[in-house]
């Protein structure tokens, strides 16, 4: 019987605010340590909470995009711990009556099936500070910059079975939090961490122990560190073993993974409604409000993209998954007067520079409307689709819009007959041996045997002669 | 309810309390007769109750999302035990 | 001077028979001369005192005088206090400068008022006697050897013996109205939420309420106007809008209704306390009010339930006192774990430690639903059995204490006895009501005090019953021989 395995995610999501969840210190990344830690933000004796609107507002958006019952009336609990990071030594979270109760997100998979992931709820709390380990011989340092930051935690049911589903999911997570605008979608910054619970079973058994690996914060670290673990398991049961339930640390560098120290009362957090908030009541009025302004979410402009742009599936998910990737592909396609081919240029040539670069289309040095130029260049036939790449290149170079550069650089197809012709008489009278042999050839040979003439025409215009064009007269010549 | 020496020392490590053994002995019989007292509550018939965990039935104010608050860093160390780099000191943590 | 309540200070300041300085000078003067005995005032912020006392009389002469300008005032060492040591009574913050002021602070002096210094109490007000302060206990002035009450014990004490006109308090218990009664002095802890927390230290979040402590109602209905209204920065503190308490007291009480809930008459209670305690309801009657029988069944549980909500939240608003930011560190913590066990056990006494580890059993896994969710629902039978008992009548009535103040160091070792002192002044709490003590008399020499206890933000009719009961008795200015002039 084959292994199978469970795999249920518990996501933390950086809310895009400008202020902290329960004080007014700014959230701004990259600051002094301890700069942007306020009064309340390091627990001064006597301070007191006080929450953001926009964190709740970030949270209802988030459950109205997953077609989440939002709670009307939701609760703030504190959840006790110590730890240096931890300033109050409690952590503010939701527990009993969380702000986004169960919802749904589906997913596509690369081969074009689907799969509903059942969010069981989610709820708002405050990030910790920062424990750095570097720099402090021997001591740790702690920076509470981050203490505060406002978070949404996302868990959902244990409703995936293979790594390549959790990360689809994690990917279409982000597509919803950036789409909406509550997240800027920023990992490298932890702007959005997993946990993932991984347990593995016989087909048909019931639910093995899970172990949860903590603070995944890239896809690829997410994917490979599952991976790790279900090979873990499955040895380790398979060897006759048991699996212990407990939190393990993945090292992406090494790609190995270890137990955390087990705290002996890690499950006694002493949950209860923390006394200096109240309960948290929207109205339905303000739902609707917010439901109203929410944006064109990534499965409906996918569907959008396939349905009124004729875009194939698998681009359609990939360009709605972003906002940004969205936005662009619009602009693109009206400048260029072509969706498709938009798209085509997006996931080829612009993504692998992106990709090479570590940027965002919104940092692409090649706007929309020079991509939309290009295009049109290509479609009216100024340029063949190989000079286009090279025109893409300079653009990107930052050397001006593609007209300018076709034109500086003279890089405009040659289309005129008269001029293709005499290049064309040129080279059939400089390779006479050539072509008395094409002449003897059969028709199977002779196509082969056509490139050659192709490539001298494009050698002696730079490649800037008109393919059709060349071939058409390179036929009629030759078989004169 | 009493509470023997063994919860004490259980219930003082998560207060991150130090309570030795001779202390440990005096305090399970101070907390055992405040429980005590506190056990009158299971007389009390609250079956259909909920409870009431603010005097005041009243909803919680929101905040605009503006920042209000200045840096406090250079305060702040001043009153910290142990402060290097801009940071607080702890001895090392391991996780 | 120092023997006039704060509202003739007022007016004898505003008639310029005498200035900020040389008031506030009186009153340091008087601290020097019987601190030592009292043990009333942590810190004494004398030179600070006295050039706010300058500023004060210089805003006077410019016509800019505030509410309660050049009005010396203490602060219970619980409220934050910038740059000026907020100690709270405990070693943990010995050493502690706020780094701000509370709300309640930064009105008073907005409102002109001068920090003689910050008094004594018992350790983050957990005690009723101001015996737990690291800071040493404070003194009764009619009796040195008997206790103030607590935990405002100092705040009491320095009322009392004339070492301030008037001081802050508070109250998550009875911590304001057992050591005015036992000092025989008047205090307000007002409804839950009329006053903001921002920057008092937390004991028990969802009980704790700041309040005047003075010599009578009127000073305290002064007081209360300056302290009282909706701050921002405290979720909790209510946006009504704030009665005005000084013209609430007309003194006239015809037709109020007065309940007595047979709760605060027990078998048990000492016969001259309960004599006191009539004495005020005739007094009251013969103004015009009537008397109505009522009855609190659920108060019964309120010592229980107090003792596991209160220490619940203290086990938790005490975890950031970690030794990490601030605070007492131990020397040379061999790791992490150390630091906190050590930094804690030193920094914190013997009753706080308790009090945590009381909090969080409650709390723990297996207890949460016998301790913690039985006794908020106990809180709201007691909460209901106010408001139909507010449906008969207009305040309540009753001793505050079931005794009178007690020899120092005579419940020190039984804790429970101890939290029996507080027996009628808890259930207050947790309702969220708004109560006064005012002094009724004396037994052998020691103040008595009676409770009144009002309906939500009806702290103007409270005041005005106390005001009405101080026109026709003098109890409130019987002031304790302590030796010495000022």
């Amino acid at each position: 019987m084959s292994w199978e395995t469970v795999i249920g995610l518990e996501v933390h999501v950086q809310l895009a605010t400008r202020t902290k969840i329960f004080s007014g210190a700014s959230t701004a990344f990259g600051a002094e340590p301890n700069s942007q830690a306020c009064l309340i933000d390091m627990a001064m004796p006597g301070t007191l909470p006080v929450v953001n609107h926009e964190a709740i507002r970030n949270a209802v958006r988030f459950g109205l995009a997953i077609g989440a019952k939002i709670n009307q009336r939701s609760v703030f609990e504190r959840k006790n711990y110590f730890y240096p990071d931890l300033p109050k030594g409690y952590q503010t979270t939701q527990l009993e009556a969380p702000i986004v109760g169960a919802g749904e997100v589906e997913i596509r998979l690369e081969d074009g099936s689907t799969r509903t992931v059942r969010i069981h709820h989610a709820h708002l709390e405050e990030d910790a500070g920062k424990s750095l380990h570097e720099d402090f011989h021997g001591m740790t340092g702690i920076d509470l910059n981050r203490a505060g930051t406002p978070l949404i935690e996302i868990v959902t049911e244990p409703d995936m079975r293979t790594a390549e589903e959790a990360v689809a999911f994690a990917r279409k997570l982000h597509a919803l939090v950036t789409s909406i605008g509550i997240c800027d979608g920023d990992m490298s910054q932890g702007s959005m961490r997993f946990d993932v619970n991984v347990s593995v079973r016989k087909s048909g058994d019931p639910l093995g122990t899970r172990t949860e690996t903590k603070n995944l914060n890239s896809f690829r670290f997410m994917e490979k560190a599952i991976a790790l673990e279900i090979r873990r398991q499955i040895d380790l049961l398979e060897d006759g073993g048991t699996v212990q339930q407990e939190t393990r640390l993945y090292n992406g560098d090494s790609n190995t993974a270890r137990a955390m120290r087990t705290k002996e009362d890690a499950n006694d957090y002493r949950y209860f409604p923390c006394p200096d908030l109240l309960p948290v009541e929207i109205t339905e009025d303000d739902i609707e409000a917010l439901r109203a302004s929410l944006p064109e979410l990534p499965d409906a402009r996918r569907d959008r993209f396939t349905r009124d742009f004729g875009l194939p599936d698998y681009d359609a998910e990939i360009i709605s998954a972003s906002r940004d990737m969205s936005d662009y592909f619009e602009q693109a396609a009206e400048h260029a007067g072509d969706a498709k081919l938009a798209a085509n240029w997006m996931l080829g040539e612009m993504s692998a520079r992106l990709n090479a670069e570590e940027i965002g289309i919104g940092k692409s040095p090649v706007s929309a409307a020079h991509l939309g130029q290009l295009i049109q260049r290509i479609k009216d036939g100024t340029i063949s689709s190989k000079i286009a790449k090279q025109v893409f290149d300079a653009c990107w170079q930052g050397n001006g819009s593609p007209d300018e550069i076709i034109e500086r650089e003279g890089l405009k197809q040659v289309s005129d007959t008269g001029e293709l012709e005499k290049i064309v008489d040129g080279i059939i009278a400089d390779n006479a041996e050539q072509v008395a042999a094409f002449k003897a050839a059969d028709e199977k040979k002779q196509k082969k045997m056509f490139g050659f003439f192709v490539g001298q025409a494009m050698k002696a215009t730079q490649g800037k002669a008109n393919p059709q064009q060349i071939n058409q007269l390179l036929q009629k010549k030759l078989q004169d | 309810m009493a509470i023997d020496q063994e919860t004490v020392a259980r219930v003082a490590h998560l207060a991150r309390l130090h309570i030795s053994e001779e202390d440990g002995a005096e305090m399970s019989s101070r907390l055992s007769d405040i429980l005590a007292m506190v056990d009158q509550l299971q007389q009390a018939d609250v079956a259909d109750v909920a409870p009431l965990a603010h005097p005041l039935e009243v909803t919680q104010p929101l905040r605009k999302d503006e920042v209000t608050e200045p840096d406090i860093r250079e305060q702040a160390l001043k009153l910290a035990p142990a402060a290097e780099g801009g940071c607080f000191l702890v001895p090392r943590v391991i996780e | 001077m120092i023997d006039l309540t704060l509202t003739e200070l007022k007016d004898a300041l505003a008639r310029g028979d005498f200035s900020a300085r040389e008031l506030t000078a009186a009153y340091l003067q008087r601290i020097r001369e019987h601190n030592g005995t009292l043990n009333a005032y942590i810190t004494v912020t004398e030179e600070q005192a006295l050039a706010a006392a300058d500023a004060s009389d210089a805003r006077r002469a410019r016509g800019e005088a505030g509410l309660l300008e050049g009005l010396p005032v203490a602060h219970k060492d619980i409220f934050c206090t910038r740059d000026v040591r907020t100690s709270c009574g405990s070693l943990m913050l010995d050493t502690f400068n706020a780094p701000y002021d509370a709300t309640v602070v930064a009105r008073m002096a907005d409102a002109g008022a001068i920090m003689l210094g910050k008094t004594n109490m018992d350790e983050f007000a957990m005690g009723s006697s101001n015996e737990t302060s690291y800071y040493g206990p404070v003194r009764n002035p009619w009796d040195t050897a008997r206790v103030p009450g607590g935990s405002s014990g100092g705040a009491a004490a320095a009322v009392a013996g004339r070492l301030a006109p008037a001081a802050t308090g508070t109250d998550t218990g009875g911590s304001i109205r057992q050591p005015a009664a036992l000092c025989g002095v008047t205090g307000l802890k007002p409804t839950y939420g009329r006053v903001s927390r921002w920057g008092m230290i937390a004991f028990a979040s969802s009980l704790d309420q700041a309040g005047p402590m003075a010599h009578t109602a009127a000073d305290c209905a002064l007081l209360l106007q300056a302290m009282a209204g909706h701050d921002d920065k405290d979720s909790t503190c209510v946006n009504e809008p704030v009665t005005d308490y000084c013209a609430a007291l007309s003194g006239d009480i015809s037709g109020l209704t007065i309940g007595l809930p047979e709760e605060f008459f027990p078998d048990d209670l000492d016969g001259r306390i309960a004599d006191a305690t009539q004495a005020v309801v005739r007094v009251l009657e013969q103004r015009g009010a009537r008397v109505a029988k009522v009855s609190l069944p659920s108060v019964a549980l309120s010592v229980p339930a107090y003792y596991v909500i209160a220490p619940a939240e203290a086990s938790s608003n005490l975890s950031r006192f970690d030794g990490v930011r601030y605070g007492h560190r131990c020397d040379d913590p061999a790791d992490l774990m150390d630091l906190y066990k050590r930094s804690r056990s030193e920094g914190f006494g013997e009753e706080v430690k308790r009090r945590i580890l009381v909090g969080t059993y409650a709390l723990s896994h297996g207890y949460y639903d016998a301790y913690y969710l039985r006794a908020q629902k106990v809180r709201r039978l007691i909460r209901d059995d106010f408001k139909r008992a507010f449906e008969q009548c207009d305040v309540l009535l009753g001793p505050t204490s079931p005794e009178l103040a007690f020899a120092l160091g005579s419940k020190k070792d039984d804790p429970v006895t101890m939290y029996m002192a507080d027996v009628f002044t808890i259930a207050v709490n947790l309702a969220g009501l708004p109560a006064l003590s005012m002094p009724a008399g004396f037994i052998d020499g020691l103040p008595v005090g009676v409770q009144l206890i009002g309906n939500y933000f009806d702290e103007g009719r409270l005041l005005n019953v106390a005001h009405s009961y101080q026109q026709e008795t003098e109890w409130h200015r019987q002031a304790p021989a302590l030796g010495g002039t000022a």
